[in-house]
């Protein structure tokens, strides 16, 4: 007994140490982490705060920084940013018609097989799986032909359907796994009410859905705004395309503005990371509550 | 370690599944009468035909593109195609296995306890957060050999001249894509595990505790166990999305130097779009079918049987 207390306390000690250790270790891991994560994202806002002659010089931090770029990117004074503000808003315009047509056609598909049980509904939802595995990428070629059939080239809705194709199938799953939280006694009851199943749909599944429909809606937004592919090869005109279109086409001019490009990336970045962080807290609980059974 | 079994079978996932396990009733459940089936099927016409109209008819239309043989003869005999083969194993083997180990460890590291923990798992996310395109473009700039940000640094601080990452070296610039591929998803799988960790109850690393599993031992009986099923199939979705990714690869090194550092998904579009013959574009995308198909299946066996999803 006096031994093992007395090793107890000739341990403690030690112990603390270790564990000082290991939190200062942590906090260096952090550091790294910090350093790893922060870089790219330092470099953007860099080179958007330095004047336009001073692109070209070995600073690590501008010299004289100045928004004038962001000046420049907002009045649209400079000729590849001609049409900024009409290319934010096609960006904005396929990013909103991609979650309204995602979250409907999503939340209808799963209504009819997870609630409705409909026959067959295995082989939508095995399809819509099979649609989520295979990359987007590989579909570009034979797509951009065929949107060319459907007479649908250089519009924006070309682009609206592939984002919407591809963000469809992970809306079908989120829905019916977090439709079996739903009860469904409330779907039984309200049919014996005489509800039709639109009704039971509109009234019931809906809003109690409206969690999942916020976390897929940011989903299908941040596709929409992360995806650059589909929006090139389909939109060419520059009245018709979208931010990241134009953002590339300065890579490709002789002496690419660099100032210029990042402010552009940033006005175009914060949507997302603050529609992100807004309901990043939903995003999760949506993902996860599926699960959380009453 | 029978608990840890019996665990396993019981299935920690719950609240990751998507195909819940208990099969739900339907409110419907005599089947659908009249009217009722007209909703139903209204209900599923729309997706029904956005899957025929954007996803069947391109996948048919693209193997009928590709269907002649003398392509496939043609890209084996081409050069830039055998490197593009080499680098899309390489971008693979090594990116998503370093990718996923590296989220694994990470979603352990945010398992601790502080405030700082959870402050810098929120700045951790950001690449993730913020869109593809900007991050790339800055990457691609930042390592720019005479102007770029990392040489400059390494002018501050070592007083030489760093290396021109992405002009001078295949390797280089392939390592480069690699980093850059990592640095931008690796924040969303760790997401992902960190929340297949939270999941597994504290009770069991108490009772491994009591039967002495710490540290490692903690970790490879108990964790890895656990999180074994849900990192092979992460592992397999990222195998897939890894092969599509274009943007990476297009934007950091732009295929180059000298079309060396191409992989499947740029070399594809460049072939049907810059070269003009999409025929041979959709014959490189499909000569990935041989690793795709397999991992399609494993995936889809996979998610039906453990129901472990995202």
């Amino acid at each position: 007994m006096t031994v093992a207390l007395a090793e107890g306390r000739a341990r403690r000690p030690n112990y603390r140490n270790r564990r000082r250790w290991q939190e200062a270790a942590a906090l260096l891991f952090a550091v790294v982490v910090l350093i790893w994560t922060l870089t790219p994202i330092y470099n953007i806002i860099a080179v958007s705060l330095e004047a336009h002659g001073d692109v070209f010089t070995n600073d690590l931090f501008p010299a004289k920084p100045s928004l004038e770029s962001f000046w420049v990117v907002i009045t649209q004074g400079y000729w590849y940013l001609e049409f900024f503000w009409r290319q934010f808003e096609n960006s904005l315009y396929i990013g909103l018609a991609t979650v309204f047509f995602t979250l409907s056609i999503g939340s209808l598909a799963s209504f009819a097989i997870g609630r409705m049980r409909i026959r067959y509904g295995w082989v939508v939802s095995n399809a819509a799986l099979l649609t989520y595995v295979i990359p987007a990428s590989f579909l570009a070629i034979p797509f951009y032909r065929i949107m060319g059939f459907y007479g649908l080239s250089n519009n924006l809705w070309s682009v609206i359907a592939a984002e919407v194709t591809f963000a469809t199938p992970y809306a079908i799953f989120i829905f019916h796994q977090y439709g079996v939280s739903i009860p469904i006694e409330l779907d039984e009851a309200a049919r014996i009410d005489g509800a039709s199943p639109a009704q039971v749909y509109f009234k019931i599944y809906l809003p109690l859905m409206a969690p999942a429909l916020v976390a897929v809606g940011t989903y299908a937004l941040l596709l929409a705004w992360n995806e650059y592919l589909y929006q090139f090869l389909l939109l060419s005109s520059k009245k018709s395309m979208t931010v990241p279109v134009a953002l590339a086409q300065f890579l490709n001019s002789d002496e690419a503005p660099w100032n210029y490009m990042m402010a552009t990336a940033i006005v175009y970045a914060l949507p997302p990371v603050a529609i992100y962080y807004a309901f990043r807290g939903r995003m999760t609980a949506g993902l996860t509550m599926g699960g959380v059974k009453g | 370690m029978a608990d840890v079994q019996a665990l396993r079978t019981a299935d920690p996932f719950s609240h990751l599944r998507l195909a819940a396990a208990p099969k739900p009733r339907s409110a419907w459940r005599l089947g659908l009468q009249g009217s009722e089936f007209t909703w139903a099927i209204a209900f599923i016409i729309p997706y029904a035909g956005l899957f025929v109209a954007f996803v069947a008819y391109p996948v048919l239309y693209g193997l009928w593109l590709g269907r002649d043989p003398a392509l496939y003869f043609e890209l084996m005999s081409e050069p830039i195609y055998q490197r593009t083969v080499v680098n899309t194993i390489l971008y693979l083997g090594i990116g998503v296995n370093l990718k996923m180990f590296g989220a694994l460890m990470m979603s352990g590291f945010f398992m601790r306890r502080g405030w700082w923990v959870k402050g810098l798992l929120l700045i951790y996310v950001l690449p993730w957060a913020v869109p593809a395109l900007p991050s790339f473009i800055s990457i691609h700039w930042m390592l720019n050999g005479q102007w770029g940000l990392i040489n400059n640094a390494i002018w501050a601080f070592f007083g030489i001249d760093g290396p021109g990452w992405l002009e001078t070296s295949r390797w280089l610039a392939l390592g480069s894509v690699i980093a850059s591929h990592i640095w931008k998803w690796m924040p969303f799988w760790t997401v992902i595990l960190l929340a297949g960790r939270m999941a597994i109850p504290q009770e069991l690393y108490e009772a491994a505790e009591m039967d002495g599993a710490t540290g490692i031992k903690r970790f490879t009986h108990v964790s890895f166990p656990l999180l074994a099923n849900l990192y092979l199939v992460c592992t397999l979705l990222s195998t897939l999305f890894t092969l599509g990714d274009f943007n990476s690869v297009y934007f950091v090194s732009g295929g180059g130097p000298a079309l060396s550092t191409h992989v499947l998904a740029t070399l594809g579009i460049r072939d049907a779009f810059e070269v003009a013959r999409p025929e041979l574009g959709v014959a490189v995308v499909m000569s990935a079918l041989p690793l795709m198909i397999p991992l399609v299946i494993l995936l889809m066996r996979k998610l039906h049987t453990t129901e472990v999803s995202l």
